[in-house]
């Protein structure tokens, strides 16, 4: 295993959460016991102030997972060289046990759209996003997890199955990938596709961490069940039993539990992580078994 | 090749940016047919995020319109104004220039400014953190070199010249309860982290004037003689260690700091 390989798989197979200003002082002062904390990039951007004193004060007891939103790695046009500047900055400012961006586009010349948008999978996008990916690992001097989208609409042009499209970019680029049990599970809604056959065909050894969250749920216009990845809730019962399946399969990996709208107070986002937590734990006890019973 | 993928996202982006636009070509569902519901999703993220990130940012503003009224005015302004980069923590820097062109608004001639402070607040919020100018090493200085000094800004610094209360307006909006502002006259106000904190102040005119001089990179001298101009009351020596006192400077010029 090689040195950047060693590095982006450093988060502990537990429980993370995402790290938000309203918590700052509640994690400091008493110090839960959460296996790692997860920021989006974007957010401490900022020259200095109390954003980048917290995360220093918090990165010094919990491993970090830096996660970007905004890089437009499946933009058509290049990349962000000053937003890839800035993601530098703040790798080598924190040495976060892990990085990840998204399959996904945001950028276009009428400028950020805040969104993680929808692309085609076709031989044509799938040169580009290897470009990119390729692109980024070198100037961020590491290894990236790319994280798999929740989609609402399919395009009519795709000739490349999803799980296909990212291990062909984790294989050609070396990057990792990150599994986002909940997109897999409002994408599956979505498109009328098997969210188990999904995570049974996904590369789960290059997997570096999952994520958890919560979905909403609406129909479209012809009535069909349309479930929107909105982070404002609990984690829904089918996605933990998804996540159960994963963990099955993949062995216990890190898990953020992502919480970013109506975020609740934290003794609500700790159970959350307690229950994945319990999870992984009776994953690796279960795989203890087996090897002894094995021997 | 790379032609065709460009061309698709221009156009998803612009049907996403106008919701009179139908459903790009070639975006599908599983029943094989387009569905504006779906495609809506993306329209109504963009926008929700945008004003979700100019509520954050303007929180008073909003309590002085109305939820209602504010989410109108944001996704006015998020139709012309989309971020410029991935850093939403930036996002907004001129919404208080639209709200001055707001007509809906136009009525509540404070608004502005009250919405300048708020702009003023998150960039001193994620400013570059710099021990201010301690007070002894302007006292060091001769007093006869005073008047041909100039001093550096503190990089939290933002300075407000309104013709309303809006530092009042700006404070009674902190509490639930909001008192009723009994003195209505024009304030100046002065935003400024200094350590980890960002503070509101309500600036003297007159010090107002001789700050804003200060922040353009004028001496002490010319600042004074502004400020003399504005109010000949003006106390030379109480605004330029009031100032300093409140963190607004972080240095002396540097050619001239070295002089004992």
């Amino acid at each position: 295993m090689t040195a950047s390989k060693t590095q982006a798989y450093a988060l502990p197979a537990r429980a993370g959460l995402g790290l938000k200003p309203e918590h700052y002082e509640t994690v400091l002062a008493n110090r839960p016991d959460v296996g790692f904390f997860e920021v989006h990039a974007e957010n401490y951007m900022g020259a200095g102030g109390p954003p980048h004193r917290y995360l220093e004060a918090i990165t010094e007891l919990y491993p970090l997972s830096l996660h970007g939103v905004g890089l437009s790695i499946g933009a058509a046009h290049e990349l962000d060289k000053a937003h890839l500047k800035r993601l530098r900055g703040l790798i080598d400012r924190y040495r976060p046990q892990s990085f990840s961006e998204h399959l996904a586009w945001s950028t276009h010349d009428t400028g950020f759209l805040n969104d993680l948008l929808p692309l085609p999978y076709t031989p044509e996008t799938l040169a580009r996003v290897i470009d990119h990916v390729d692109e980024t690992q070198q100037a961020l001097g590491r290894r990236l997890l790319l994280e798999n989208p929740s989609t609402y609409v399919l395009f009519a042009d795709s000739t490349i199955d999803e799980v296909d499209f990212l291990a062909t970019i984790a294989e050609r680029t070396g990057c990792g990938l990150l599994l986002d049990v909940n997109n897999v599970m409002v994408s599956a809604v979505n498109h009328r596709l098997d969210a188990a056959t999904y995570i049974d065909r996904f590369p789960v050894e290059l997997v570096g961490e999952i994520h958890l969250a919560g979905y909403d749920e609406t129909v479209d216009d012809a009535g069909d069940r349309l479930l929107i990845d909105a982070h404002g809730t609990a984690v829904k019962s089918d996605v933990v039993a998804l996540y159960q399946h994963t963990l099955a399969r993949s062995g216990p990996l890190p898990t953020l539990i992502e919480w970013d709208n109506d975020v609740p107070d934290f003794a609500t986002l700790q159970a959350e992580a307690a229950r994945a937590d319990a999870m992984l734990a009776a994953e690796a006890l279960r795989r203890n078994g087996q090897r002894i019973r094995a021997a | 090749m790379t032609m065709d993928l460009a061309a698709s996202q221009t156009a998803f982006a612009d049907a996403l940016l106008h919701a009179d636009r139908p459903v790009p070509d070639g975006i599908t569902t599983a029943r094989g047919e387009a569905d504006a519901a779906r495609f809506a999703v993306y329209r109504n993220n963009v926008f929700v995020g945008l004003t979700k990130a100019l509520a954050q940012r303007f929180p008073v503003t909003e309590r002085l319109v109305g939820t209602q009224f504010f989410v109108a005015m944001a996704r006015a302004y998020a139709q012309d104004h989309k971020p410029a980069s991935p850093l939403i923590i930036e996002y907004g820097g001129d919404f208080p220039d639209f709200i001055a062109s707001f007509q809906p608004a136009s009525k509540l001639a404070y608004l502005p400014d009250v919405a300048r402070i708020e702009a003023a607040w998150m960039r001193a919020y994620h400013a570059a953190d710099a021990t201010p100018l301690d007070l002894a090493v302007l006292a060091a200085v001769a007093p006869e070199r005073l008047a041909d000094l100039r001093l550096v800004a503190h990089p939290s610094t933002g300075l407000i010249r309104s013709g309303y209360p809006v530092g009042s307006i700006w404070s009674a909006h902190q509490l639930e309860t909001v008192t009723p502002i009994t003195d209505w006259r024009p304030q100046d106000v002065l935003v400024v982290r200094p350590e980890m904190t960002v503070n509101i102040h309500i600036l003297p005119s007159q010090d107002a004037v001789f700050a804003a001089c200060l922040f353009d990179g004028a001496t002490l001298g010319a600042a004074a003689e502004a400020a003399l101009t504005e109010a000949p009351a003006f106390d030379f020596g109480a605004a330029l260690m009031g100032l300093v006192s409140l963190g607004a400077f972080r240095a002396l010029q540097p050619d001239e700091g070295n002089v004992p």
